[in-house]
């Protein structure tokens, strides 16, 4: 049980320090912390395939393919001067609305979730072998496997012609 | 072991923390970032529930969940360089020329 706890602490303090850091190069790797400690909460759920996928594929492409962008672009802080000066609960129209949905769907959900009570409760059975996911991934999911190499494909040739540097004519 | 409710609290909060960095912060590289938590608290329901219903189909959903992730990620930061070319800048208040 303790476990859970330790994970989720580390979860969403870092993910709280994600957004409260002024510095995209702290906020790419506390999300990196953030990763790992969902990685063991997937563990604890008894889904290593996930767990695995989320080290090596989030952590280690995404989270990277984000540093390198922010390494490059070599504009790390954001403009300060009115953050520091303004609460965001306080700043003008859209920013105070965005920010009060958020803290209303935080208790809304809180409020949902808490009259489940402890009635949610894990069956016996769990699927942890990858050979069974894959199993299932190559069979009944197949049409939208396939259609996520075309999504990878699209992904791929858009970046390339969006990042392009446009030539001089 | 935990209840599922926890999860599904912790799944909460975790979104509603990336739903407040979308609309809080003032860097587009943040925001992407806040989409990748919200991305995740998703992940961690789909799994809790997987495992609560004991199939397997939760992880197969996460798993198409990060492929659009990655998908996301690579074109969004492909449009924030180039956005970054234009104006030398990562504030999203720099391109509000099509605002009412």
């Amino acid at each position: 049980m303790t476990p859970f706890y330790l994970f989720a602490a580390i979860a969403v303090g870092a993910s709280l320090l994600v957004i409260a850091q002024r510095n995209p190069v702290y906020s790419v790797l506390l999300l990196i912390a953030s990763f790992g400690a969902l990685s063991g909460l997937y563990v604890l759920l008894d889904a290593p395939f996930v767990a695995v996928i989320q080290i090596i594929v989030y952590a280690g492409a995404i989270m990277v393919l984000f540093l390198f962008v922010v390494m490059l672009l070599n504009a790390p802080h954001e403009d300060t001067e009115y953050d520091e000066r303004v609460h965001p609960l306080l700043r003008p129209g859209p920013m105070r609305f965005g920010a009060g949905l958020a803290a209303a769907l935080a208790v809304e959900l809180w409020w949902a979730l808490g009259r489940g009570g402890e009635s949610g409760s894990f069956a016996g059975g769990s699927v942890t072998s990858v050979a069974a996911i894959g199993r299932s991934l190559f069979t009944d999911y197949a049409f939208p496997f396939e259609v996520t190499s075309i999504l990878i494909l699209v992904a791929m040739v858009g970046a390339v012609l969006l990042a392009r540097r446009e030539e001089p004519r | 072991m935990v209840p599922l409710s926890h999860y599904l609290l912790l799944s909460a909060m975790l979104f509603s923390i990336g739903t407040a960095g979308v609309f809080v912060r003032r860097n587009l590289i943040t925001i992407l970032l806040s989409i990748e938590i919200m991305l995740n608290a998703v992940n961690l329901t789909f799994v809790a529930f997987g495992r609560a219903l004991g199939s397997a189909d939760g992880q197969i959903i996460v798993f198409f969940v990060m492929t659009v992730a990655a998908a996301e990620a690579a074109v969004g930061l492909a449009i924030i360089i180039s956005l970054f070319r234009h104006r030398e800048s990562l504030n999203p208040e720099s391109w509000v020329s099509l605002k009412w």
